[in-house]
C-alpha cells in the first residue's frame, strides 16, 4: 500500500547522541602496519618477550589469510596500510587518582554517562573506560582487590600478572583463528583483563567502556576473562565513538575461560557510530568474541544489544567442553538506515549432556540488512547435548533485508537440536491501534520493538536494560513517519 | 461537538463514503445502521484518523477542532475513543504498560500531571471492577490469544480507562455472550456523561435495547439514507434493508 510505503519508510534518522569528539592531544604512531609496527606497539607498552613474539606470530600468519568473504555483506575495500594502529591520549595514563585525570577526559567520560566517580560505587559497577588504544581508568580495583579478584587494563595485566596471560591469552580464540583475530592479536593496544579466583562470587558488576576519539585509528582491544572454579561474575561492555564522515575499523577479540562451576554473564550494549542516514561513515565492527566452558557444570551466558556500527561482523560463541556445561546466547539486533549487520553464534557442544540455548531478535528498517548466521555442532562424544535455537526477525518497511543462515551438525543420535524462526512485520494495523488510544507513531514503535526484545533485554542487568530499550527506540527514531 | 458536512473517503481508488453529513450534540446516542461494506467502519477509521483512508472531500469539526488535521494520536489525546470492529493483537507489550503510556499520554497532552504508578493501579482496579473483566487478561500482552469476546470486553476496558468524550464503538457487540453484551452496554451506560457522546455502530437491536439511542441512521453506499428515532431500530429489525432501498428506488 502506499501509504504504508510512506509511512513507513521516511527515514529520517535523529542525531547519534555520542557524536562528540573530544579535543585532547593524542600520541599517534605513523599509519600503516608492518612487522616494524608491531615491534613499536609492543615497545611502547613495554611487554615481556613473549607478548612481542605472540604479535609478530599473528602477524606473519595474518599476512597470509583474506579477509571472509562469506558474509552477508558489503564490505568496501579497507587498506590496512590507511589505518593508525595505535593513538593514546597524550598524557601517559598511569593514574593514581582522578584527580591526576585529564579534565577533558573526564569530561567525555561524562558525557557518555559512565560512572567514573568513586561515588557511584552505589551503583555497583566498577568500570575499566578504554579511549582509543589505552584503559584510562579502572575504579574500584582495591576494593575488589580484597576479595583476590583482578580487573585491570590488559596492559596492566601484562605487567603484573604476565603468568597468566602468558597461559590463557589465545587459549580460546587463537591468533589464526581467522583474519581480524589474527590483526587483533598483532596490533592490540589494550583492553580488560579480569581474573575471578576461585569460590568467589564478584560482588559488582565488571564494566568496559570504549570510546574510539582519534581520526584514523583502528581500534583493536583485547579482553580477557577468566573465572575459576565455583566462581561468578557479570561483565558489561559499552560502545560510543565520535560521528565522522570515513569508517573506522574496529575489530576486538574477548576471550572468556570458565572453570569448574563457574558461571560469566557477559553483556553488551553495542551502539558504535552507525553512519548517517545516507550510510556514510560509521565503524566497521569485526570482532570475535568466544567462551570457553571449560569446566564441568560451568555455564556462559552472552547476551547483546546491537544498534551501532555501520557494519558488524560478530559471532559470539561458545565451546562446550565440560561435561554438563551450559551456554546461552541472547541476542537483539536493530539495523536502520543502510546499516548492515552479519550476526549469530557459534555452540560448539564437546562434553557430555551439555545444553546451549540461542534466542535471536532481530530487527531492520529503512534499507538495512540484517543476518542471523548460527553453527550448531555436537560432537560425536557429546552425548545427550541438547541445543534450542528460534530466530525471529521484525521487519519495518519494505527496503530492507532479514536472513536467517542456521547451521546445524549433530555427530551423535541421542541429542537433540532444535530450531524455530519467525519473520514478521511490525503492522500499520498495530501502530494505528497505539495512535487511536494516543500513542504516538514513535513511542508506539519503541513499545512494539521493545515488546519484540523483551525476552533478551530481561536477561540484561537492570541498569542496562534501562538504556538498550531507550536505545532501541532512538535508533528507530524517524524510521516511521 | 462533533460536525460533519459532505464527507467523502477512499480507499485503494475507490470511494467508499460518498458524502456523509452528520451532527452529533454533547449528551447523544446515535446509532449508525446499514448492510455489510456500506461504510460503517470505513466511517470511523476515517474520524479515528487512520491514514489508510484518504478524506478526498469535507469537514469535520470536533469540539470546534478541525478533526481532520490532526494526527491519530492527537485525535485519540483530544478524547476521541474507537471501539475496533476487529481489535489488534500487540505481542509482547503488556496490557499495564500499553494502557499506562495511553492514559498518561493524554494527561500529558491536556497538561494534567502524569499518574503514580500507585494512582494508575488503582484505577484500573476500578475500572476492571466497572466493566467486570479478568484480571489475568491485564496482565497479559494487549489482546494476544484473547477471545473474540474478551477482545471486545477489552476494548470497552480501554475506553474505561481513557474516559473519552466521543467514544464510537463499531459491533463491540458482536461475538459478546448474552450476559457479556449487557455487562458491557452496562459499562457504556456508567460511563455516560452529559458531557460526552456516544456512536453506536451495529447490526442488531439486541445492544440497542441497552444502549438507548436518541437517534438512529442509516449507511448506505457511503450516504446516510435515512435518520430517525429509536423506533428506526424495529422497523429494521423487522423489514431487513430492502425497504430503503425501495424508498431510494433501487
Ligand atoms: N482497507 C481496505 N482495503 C480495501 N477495501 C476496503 C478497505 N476497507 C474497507 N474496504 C471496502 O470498503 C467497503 C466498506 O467497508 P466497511 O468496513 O466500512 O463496511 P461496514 O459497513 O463496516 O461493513 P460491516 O457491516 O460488514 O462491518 C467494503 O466494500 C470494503 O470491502
Ligand atoms: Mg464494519
Amino acid at each position: 500500500m502506499d501509504n504504508q510505503n510512506t509511512l513507513l519508510n521516511e527515514v529520517s534518522s535523529r542525531d547519534y547522541r555520542f557524536g562528540f569528539v573530544t579535543d585532547i592531544e593524542t600520541d599517534f604512531i605513523p599509519k600503516g602496519l608492518s612487522e616494524e609496527v608491531v615491534r613499536i606497539i609492543s615497545a611502547k607498552k613495554e611487554e615481556p618477550d613473549f607478548m612481542l613474539e605472540f604479535r609478530l606470530k599473528a602477524y606473519r600468519k595474518w599476512l597470509t589469510m583474506k579477509m571472509p568473504d562469506w558474509a552477508q555483506l558489503k564490505i568496501p575495500e579497507i587498506d590496512y596500510q590507511e589505518i593508525i594502529y595505535y593513538a593514546a591520549p597524550r598524557q601517559q595514563p598511569k593514574y593514581e587518582s582522578l584527580d591526576e585525570v585529564d579534565p577533558e577526559l573526564l569530561s567525555t567520560f561524562a558525557k557518555l554517562g559512565i560512572p567514573l566517580e568513586e561515588q557511584k560505587m552505589l551503583a555497583g559497577v566498577a568500570v575499566d573506560a578504554v579511549m582509543d588504544s589505552v584503559s584510562v581508568k579502572t575504579t574500584f580495583k582495591e576494593n575488589l582487590a580484597e576479595l583476590g579478584i583482578i580487573f585491570c587494563s590488559f596492559s596492566e595485566a601484562v605487567k603484573h600478572h604476565p603468568d597468566l596471560v602468558q597461559k590463557y591469552l589465545g587459549m580460546v580464540v587463537p591468533p589464526n583463528d581467522n583474519f581480524f583475530a589474527a590483526l587483533n592479536c598483532a596490533v592490540f593496544s589494550d583492553g580488560s583483563f579480569v581474573y575471578i579466583p576461585k569460590g568467589v562470587r564478584c560482588p559488582m558488576e565488571l564494566s568496559t567502556y570504549f570510546r574510539i576519539n582519534a581520526r584514523n585509528t583502528g581500534q583493536f582491544e583485547r579482553t580477557l576473562i577468566i573465572a575459576d572454579n565455583d566462581s561468578y561474575v557479570s561483565y558489561l561492555e559499552g560502545c560510543t565513538a565520535p560521528m565522522r564522515d570515513e569508517n573506522q575499523l574496529h575489530a576486538a577479540v574477548v576471550e572468556i575461560i570458565a572453570m569448574d562451576r563457574a558461571e560469566v554473564k557477559y553483556s553488551t550494549v553495542q551502539n558504535w557510530y552507525p553512519g548517517n542516514k545516507e550510510g556514510v561513515g560509521g565503524i566497521y565492527n569485526f570482532v570475535t568474541k568466544r567462551g570457553l566452558c571449560k569446566g564441568e557444570f560451568s555455564k556462559i551466558y552472552w547476551n547483546q544489544v546491537e544498534t551501532g556500527s555501520a557494519i558488524t561482523w560478530k559471532y559470539p560463541s561458545c565451546i562446550l567442553a565440560g561435561d554438563n556445561s551450559v551456554a546461552e546466547f541472547n541476542s537483539v539486533a536493530l539495523t536502520n538506515n543502510y546499516q548492515q549487520a552479519d550476526t549469530g553464534t557459534k555452540m560448539i557442544h564437546l562434553g557430555k549432556n551439555t545444553k546451549s540455548t540461542i534466542v535471536s531478535k532481530g530487527i531492520s528498517a529503512g534499507h538495512s540488512s540484517n543476518s542471523y548466521r548460527g553453527l550448531v555442532r555436537v560432537a560425536a562424544k557429546a552425548e545427550n547435548a541438547r541445543n534450542y535455537s528460534q530466530c525471529d526477525s521484525l521487519l519495518l518497511g519494505d527496503h530492507c533485508g532479514a536472513h536467517t543462515f542456521p547451521y546445524i551438525e549433530v555427530g551423535n543420535p541421542n541429542s537433540v537440536v532444535e530450531h524455530e524462526a519467525t519473520t514478521s512485520k511490525i503492522g500499520e494495523d498495530q501502530i494505528f491501534y497505539c495512535n487511536q488510544r494516543g500513542i504516538s507513531t514513535q513511542d508506539a514503535i519503541g513499545m512494539i520493538v521493545n515488546g519484540y526484545a523483551r525476552e533478551v533485554i530481561n536477561k540484561l542487568p537492570m541498569e542496562f536494560a534501562v538504556e538498550a530499550q531507550k536505545l532501541l527506540q532512538i535508533s528507530l527514531e524517524g524510521s516511521v513517519g | 461537538m462533533l460536525i460533519i458536512k459532505d464527507l467523502h473517503a477512499c480507499v485503494e481508488g475507490k470511494e467508499i463514503l460518498r458524502g456523509i453529513n452528520l451532527t452529533i450534540n454533547a449528551g447523544e446516542v446515535h446509532a449508525i445502521m446499514g448492510p455489510n461494506g456500506s461504510g460503517k467502519s470505513t466511517l470511523a477509521n476515517v474520524l479515528a484518523g487512520n491514514t489508510n483512508y484518504e478524506v478526498t472531500k469535507g469537514e469535520v469539526s470536533f469540539n470546534g477542532k478541525d478533526l481532520l488535521g490532526m494526527s491519530a494520536d492527537v485525535r485519540a489525546k483530544e478524547g476521541l475513543f474507537l471501539s475496533f470492529q476487529y481489535p489488534v493483537e500487540i505481542p509482547g507489550v503488556s496490557m499495564l504498560n500499553f494502557l499506562k503510556t495511553a492514559v498518561n499520554e493524554s494527561r500529558k497532552y491536556r497538561q494534567v500531571k502524569e499518574l503514580t504508578a500507585g494512582d494508575f493501579l488503582k484505577l484500573m482496579r476500578e475500572k476492571k471492577e466497572m466493566v467486570q473483566i479478568d484480571s489475568q487478561l491485564t496482565n497479559r500482552s494487549v489482546n494476544e490469544g484473547f477471545s473474540g469476546g474478551e477482545k471486545k470486553k477489552n476494548e470497552i476496558f480501554q475506553m474505561a480507562m481513557l474516559e473519552p468524550k466521543l467514544a464510537i464503538l463499531d459491533e463491540t457487540d458482536s461475538g459478546l455472550d448474552i450476559d457479556a453484551l449487557r455487562i458491557v452496554a452496562n459499562g457504556v451506560n456508567l460511563l455516560k456523561k452529559p458531557e460526552n457522546a456516544t456512536i453506536v455502530v451495529t447490526h442488531y437491536q439486541r445492544l440497542l435495547d441497552y444502549i438507548v439511542p436518541d437517534f438512529v441512521h442509516v449507511l448506505y453506499k457511503g450516504q446516510i439514507v435515512k435518520s430517525a428515532g429509536k423506533e428506526l431500530v424495529l422497523e429494521l429489525e423487522e423489514k431487513g434493508y430492502d425497504w430503503i432501498k425501495k424508498e431510494l428506488g433501487e
